[in-house]
């Protein structure tokens, strides 16, 4: 009976003490950290519970704890880097704004350039191909007039003609 | 009695597209003229059928009909008449319905317009839409009932269902649940419908491609006889995408219009598939060229088209635009593979038949302009694809959630983007056939060195981000080339006939409809480009709480926290409205109230940003928070966007540049009526 009576008495001491604490560290960081710092990092997250909504313009109450969080972090001296860090580990990697470089996430950071690459090789290869089944004639590279403003008017004449003819 | 009517037609009209089906089929093969007319005559009753059961559902909607799920979900009493309207195509179960309507209708304007023209081709035509108009109207029936009723159980225990269970009493509620929030907005009512147009649009080039394919006929007929619709569906999809940004940026609270959601980019996904149907589709119409890609490209759209409205329907991803989940995702996901191998399959077969004659000749064509432009626009959309589908990759085989956010998209597309921008500046000049670097340079060079001015004046007006320079040197080039191209041709206009330049200027717009749509289409999208530029590249933002009276700076603007007014509203709306004060070089230049809506129904705020909108930027407010108790102190949110109405007034011109091209020619008419 003692013992929980102390139990108890601790636990109010502690709850006591954190009434106390919370606001006196809150006026202490608050002012040192502008919103403009915090959303600065705020937009590199996610919330972590509204899909696809930037930490940083998200409405909800749980988001702007996550902000203010983000503030206490910063006034720490806590990097971005530290900060998207512990928010992955806390919340899960979907709360970072890109997947980090690891695992099958490579996909992401490889592919985009090797579609380049292939669109590339693609066209070379077309019009390649499409020259090499030209008429030797017709493929002698000398350069063909420029469209001067006569062919231009020309080829929109042509252009109506096969318009009235369609 | 409404509600069983509405659910009849819908039994009925999912009934006779199978038949079309059938009809159809059997007729071509057994060559029957009768079961053509039958499949004729099925296929155009669904769309009146259809329009019947759609009128029943506005009926209920508009009367507040509140047992009925889908008007309980979906409307409410305080709710004006053109949103309940709008709630036909604000939920998932209407809005399925009202696809299947539009699906019908086309359908419907095809058969009337074009049977006699078209007669050998048009039997697959009903055979596709038909399909999938069955397909739509199965999930209709039986996924995601738009008639569903409340019920009460003899335990008390309230159930949805279609007919009445046995000792259950209907439910009653007074009043609904009301439309999303979110949704309370015009772009939004009209966003949806633009999009399905666009969708739906789609599927008609692709029934004639189909069609095209079994029948043989792999000739240019089914392009030319879908050219218009095709055009037409464009423009509907890049309407909605527009009406969607605009929605965005006006209720979202973003500070921006576009944040590459999966939702915005399956919508986009079937615009950069079509858009690129849209330029190819010149080649073979005029050179005869690319007759597998368009095909190709038809078949990935209409694809597109489906999975975007997987994407949106299925929830499997959740954004603020998957407003529910339903089981319809594995239906959707086997229908898109089978509609998608068939194709394929069809395509393959045809393959040979499908060559051109015709060769690319040079790197520097206007032909491989085209090719270049067709293999940016895909590369793009598999970027974009990749970006989506990777989070489901990633999630189904290490278990982990990732997110693809738009640093992913901007920086992969981006400078892809550019190159757009490039090819749009100089293919105007490059020549058809054989042409080389040489000559390019030549027709280019003068309204090339016109368009340094801008990105000079950017420099100088200290833009420090070279990229951003490059950006607004590419947008400029393609304003300065295209004005250039159309000066230069009304002028010899104007000199050859002897005609004064506003007249040269009419005949020749007039006259050619096509080209000169197209080119003040890339004009609009030149503009856009800018305001694009703008936001992404000088967007400044700042935050801070305010009390009365107090001010913060933003690049050179002064805005000032007023007062907050908190009110509640006859239409059940708690609204707190702040009024700011903007201000520059101690002058007062407007006076904005952003404000949050907090709707009692939903539970939901709405944050309205007060807005200042000139040519050179916007002001973007936001009230962000408030104290509570004696409102003196307000948290503001300030975004400047530079250009950003550039973005707006060149998706106007860009619409007006399709609606030229789309105009019938006067000169087909007359000549028409002559024959006649």
């Amino acid at each position: 009976m003692k013992i929980k009576n102390k139990t108890l008495l601790l636990v109010a001491v502690a709850i006591l003490f954190s009434c106390f604490a919370t606001p006196v560290r809150a006026q202490e960081i608050t002012p040192t950290v502008s919103d403009d710092e915090v959303n600065r990092v705020a937009q590199q997250l996610y919330c972590p519970v509204c899909e696809n909504t930037p930490l940083d313009v998200c409405p909800t109450k749980a988001c702007a704890q996550w902000r203010e969080l983000i503030r206490e972090k910063i006034a720490l001296g806590w990097s971005d880097q530290q900060i998207k860090r512990y928010f992955a580990e806390q919340y899960g990697g979907q709360v970072l704004a890109v997947p980090p470089l690891q695992g099958l996430n490579w996909i992401v950071y490889v592919l985009p350039p090797l579609v380049v690459i292939g669109g590339i090789y693609l066209a070379i290869t077309i019009v390649k191909r499409s020259r090499k089944s030209v008429i030797p004639e017709e493929t002698d590279l000398v350069p063909s007039p420029p469209p001067a403003s006569e062919t231009v008017m020309e080829q929109i004449e042509k252009d109506l003609q096969k318009e009235e003819r369609s | 009695m409404i509600a069983n009517i509405g659910f009849g037609l819908l039994v009925i009209t999912l009934v006779t597209s199978l038949i079309a089906v059938i009809t159809a089929v059997y007729g071509v093969t057994s060559k029957t003229r009768a079961m053509l007319e039958t499949s004729r005559l099925a296929a155009l009753s669904t769309f009146p059928l259809l329009s019947m059961s759609v009128a029943a559902l506005l009926a209920l909607l508009l009367s507040g009909k509140f047992e009925y799920v889908y008007v309980y979900q979906t409307t409410s009493l305080s709710m004006p008449v053109y949103l309940k309207i709008a709630a036909l195509w604000g939920g998932q179960q209407g809005s399925l319905l009202f696809w299947c309507w539009l699906l019908s209708g086309f359908t419907f304007i095809v058969l009337i317009r074009k049977w006699k023209q078209d007669h050998d081709l048009l039997p697959w035509v009903i055979v596709v839409t038909n399909i999938t108009l069955f397909f739509f109207m199965v999930l209709v029936l039986f996924f995601e009932n738009p008639f569903l009723k409340y019920y009460i159980l003899y335990n008390g225990e309230v159930i949805t269902s279609l007919f009445q269970p046995f000792h259950a009493i209907t439910a009653h509620p007074t009043d609904g649940s009301g439309l999303n929030p979110l949704l309370r907005h015009f772009g939004m009512v009209v966003h949806p419908p633009m999009l399905y147009l666009g969708f739906v649009g789609f599927i008609i080039p692709f029934a004639y491609a189909i069609a095209a394919l079994i029948e043989g006929r792999t000739d240019d007929r089914w392009l030319k006889a879908t050219r218009r619709w095709s055009l037409m569906a464009w423009l509907f999809l890049s309407l909605g995408l527009i009406l969607g940004s605009r929605w965005a940026y006006d209720v979202l609270g973003w500070g921006g219009y576009w944040s590459w959601d999966p939702v915005e980019i399956s919508a986009f996904m079937p615009w950069l598939t079509g858009t690129a149907y849209l330029h190819s589709m010149v080649m073979q119409d005029k050179r005869g060229l690319f007759k597998h890609w368009n095909v190709a490209l038809i078949i990935l759209t209409f694809c597109l088209v489906i999975f975007g409205t997987f994407l949106t329907r299925s929830g499997l991803f959740s954004s603020v635009h998957a407003f529910s989940e339903s089981q319809i995702g594995p239906a959707f996901f086997i229908f898109i593979a089978v509609m998608f191998v068939a194709s394929l399959g069809l395509l393959l077969y045809r393959w040979s038949s499908l060559s051109s004659n015709y060769q690319i000749k040079s790197f520097f064509s206007r032909e491989s302009a085209f090719l270049y432009n067709n293999l940016l626009f895909l590369a793009i959309f598999a970027i974009c694809l990749l970006g989506v589908i990777f989070p489901i990759l990633s999630e189904l085989f290490t278990g982990q959630q990732v997110t693809v956010g738009p640093q992913f998209y901007e920086s992969a597309a981006g400078p892809l983007f550019a190159l757009l921008l490039l090819l749009m500046g100089i293919v105007p000049l490059t020549a058809w056939s054989t042409s080389s670097a040489r000559n390019l340079g030549k027709t280019v060079w003068k309204p090339a060195l016109l368009s340094l001015v801008f990105p000079i004046l950017a420099v100088v007006l200290s833009a420090k981000n070279w990229i951003a320079v490059i950006a607004i040197w590419l947008a400029a080039l393609v304003i300065c080339v295209t004005l250039y191209d159309y000066i230069r041709s009304i002028r010899l206009r104007a000199a050859n006939h002897h005609e004064p330049l506003w007249k040269a200027f009419l005949t020749l717009t007039t006259r050619n409809r096509r080209r000169y749509g197209g080119y003040i289409i890339h004009l609009g999208v030149a503009l856009m480009g800018m305001g694009i530029i703008g936001i992404e590249f000088f967007q400044t933002q700042t935050q801070a709480m305010l009390k009365q009276g107090e001010s913060l700076d933003l690049s050179g603007y002064t805005i000032t926290y007023r007062d907050l007014q908190i009110t509640d509203t006859p239409d059940g709306r708690n609204v707190a409205k702040a009024e700011i004060s903007i201000s520059r070089d101690n002058q007062e230049l407007k006076v904005v109230y952003p404000r949050i809506d907090y709707y009692y129904d939903s539970e939901q705020a709405v944050t309205i940003p007060g807005l200042r909108t000139t040519l050179a930027d916007d002001l973007y407010i936001i009230l962000v928070d408030w104290e509570p108790v004696t409102s003196e102190g307000a948290t503001i949110k300030v975004f400047r966007n530079p250009l950003m109405n550039w973005f707006w007034i060149g998706s106007i011109v860009a619409v007006i540049g399709t609606l030229l091209a789309l105009w019938p020619s006067t000169i087909r008419k007359s000549i028409a009526k002559e024959e006649a």
